[in-house]
């Protein structure tokens, strides 16, 4: 067998890069993406890093690469807590946390997306909250002497119309589902 | 006296009721009248929201301002994520004219528009800066006696460009809230770790947040703490019911009681545990009971 026969799988090849990746995440605010010098601080100070296979500088390395299809449809992009440890030790002052958002929403934009998250986003825009109530804590608001229903989109039909409204102007809600269409 | 919009979000109102209820009864004495900000939706969450579309993100947070600008009041909020949302919304719709403007121009679908002309503060900042630890001290009628392992969450502190702690490596403010009320504050391993539930990995991939939190745990239990305080009911949520959860899956047993500092506040004043929500909390609030 010949050495490159063995390297497949593991060795990149311009054709899978798609270059204009890095673009994208300029175009949403990632410009300083560019400044990162591969130290390795923020997989270092990264609580989800520790227990997964979550780097979050190999997350940036893929990027600048062009890796694009293998950074969007890896699930440990989703480990990230946002707790900002990253954006905050950042010797080259990259907002490595906002990156990751840019990264995410460009993933959602390109119809990846967790079930689970899904079915939040499916209380979020029916209710206006993604942790609903429900009847048991609206009984223990009552003892609690607090209206049983809170004065929030809960309470308010025509604040949760106006919420929906804004949803569906931003089409917000069709990028939840384009996961589904895309399958 | 100071006035607050009352900014409740989702996880206080609908699961933990008894921090809204110990906010409401401790207001008066703190010097803080609340208005209500009728009809405000989820702040909305940044992991579940702003990871999956930015711009849907800072619209509906800007409707949520909105709703305290009609009241002419600051956002008062109880919660790390809330405070995430809404402080940061806030500051890139005042600074960024562009991003203001395509806002702006959604919300006038539905008659609103952001000016720009409040702030947004989280209940543990003004008890700290603005009621003062002596005010604090002089209304707490019980001096507790209790060991308590204190949980920043990593919103109240970071991104610290827009906050103005001292250090967001090494805080001290809670822990002196804390002690202000009599108790102990013990200092434990990684004690600035996340508790495992944002960024929606709670919701999205539960079992590596509850991973973190384990970890968490287990370095409070190495210290004898009585009880965990936090001040964001997400982390509150994710230490409760977590440990219910943890002894499921993972099969490890903690049995800490979980407070957020409107709760201990509460206490300290003279309210009951059932009055402060006990009956909504996964690990018994009963192990305090004879200790306060």
């Amino acid at each position: 067998m010949s050495t490159l026969n063995l390297l497949r799988g593991s060795v990149i090849r311009s054709e899978d890069l798609q270059a204009h990746f890095v673009e994208e995440i300029v175009k949403a605010g990632g410009e300083k993406i560019r400044l990162c010098f591969q130290c390795g601080t923020c997989t270092g100070s990264c609580p989800s890093g520790r227990r997964t296979a979550f780097k979050t500088r190999e997350l940036i390395a893929k990027s600048l690469l062009g890796l694009r299809d293998e950074v969007l449809h890896d699930k440990n992009l989703w480990t990230c807590t946002s707790c900002y440890t990253c954006t905050e030790r950042c010797p080259r002052g990259i907002d490595v946390t906002n990156l990751i958002f840019i990264i995410r929403n460009i993933a959602v934009r390109s119809g990846v997306i967790l079930d689970r998250h899904k079915v939040a986003l499916g209380y979020l825009i029916k209710t206006g909250h993604l942790v609903p109530i429900t009847d048991n804590y609206m009984k223990l608001r009552g003892e609690l002497g607090l209206e049983e229903v809170p004065p929030t989109t809960h309470k308010h039909s025509e604040a949760l119309k106006e919420f929906q409204q804004l949803i569906s102007k931003l089409q917000f809600d069709r990028l939840t589902t384009s996961a589904e269409d895309n399958k | 006296m100071s006035d607050y919009a009352l900014f409740l979000g989702c996880v206080i109102p609908n699961r933990y009721p008894g921090i809204e209820a110990a906010m409401r009864r401790l207001a008066p004495s703190l010097g803080i009248t609340l208005y209500e900000m009728e009809g405000a939706s989820c702040c909305p969450a940044p992991g579940v929201t702003r990871s999956f579309d930015s711009q849907t993100w800072l619209t509906l947070a800007a409707r949520n301002i909105c709703i305290a600008e009609a009241l002419g009041k600051n956002v008062l909020t109880m919660c790390n994520g809330c405070y995430a949302s809404l402080k940061e919304a806030n500051a890139i719709l005042r600074n960024d004219s562009v991003k203001r403007e395509a806002v702006n121009k959604v919300l006038s679908e539905v008659g609103k528009s952001f000016r720009g002309n409040i702030e947004v503060k989280h209940i543990v900042e003004v008890l700290y800066n603005e009621v003062g630890l002596e005010k604090i001290k002089s209304i707490a009628k019980r001096q507790l006696k209790l060991k308590a392992a204190v949980h920043y969450g990593c919103h109240i502190l970071k991104p610290s460009e827009l906050r103005e702690w001292k250090s967001h490596e090494r805080p001290t403010f809670l822990d002196e809230l804390v002690a202000a009320l009599g108790l102990q504050s013990v200092d434990y391993q990684d004690k600035m770790m996340c508790c495992g539930a944002g960024g929606g990995v709670r919701s999205g991939l539960p079992e590596v947040g509850l991973d973190m939190t384990k970890e968490k745990l287990t370095n409070i239990t190495r210290t004898g703490a009585d009880v965990i305080v936090n001040c964001c009911p997400l982390c509150h949520l994710q230490f409760d019911r977590g440990q219910v959860e943890i002894e499921q899956n993972l099969g490890e047993k903690f049995r800490i009681p979980v407070l957020h500092y409107l709760q201990l506040l509460g206490i300290s004043v003279g309210l009951t545990l059932d009055e402060v929500g006990a009956k909504a909390h996964n690990v018994s609030l009963e192990t305090l009971a004879s200790r306060i």
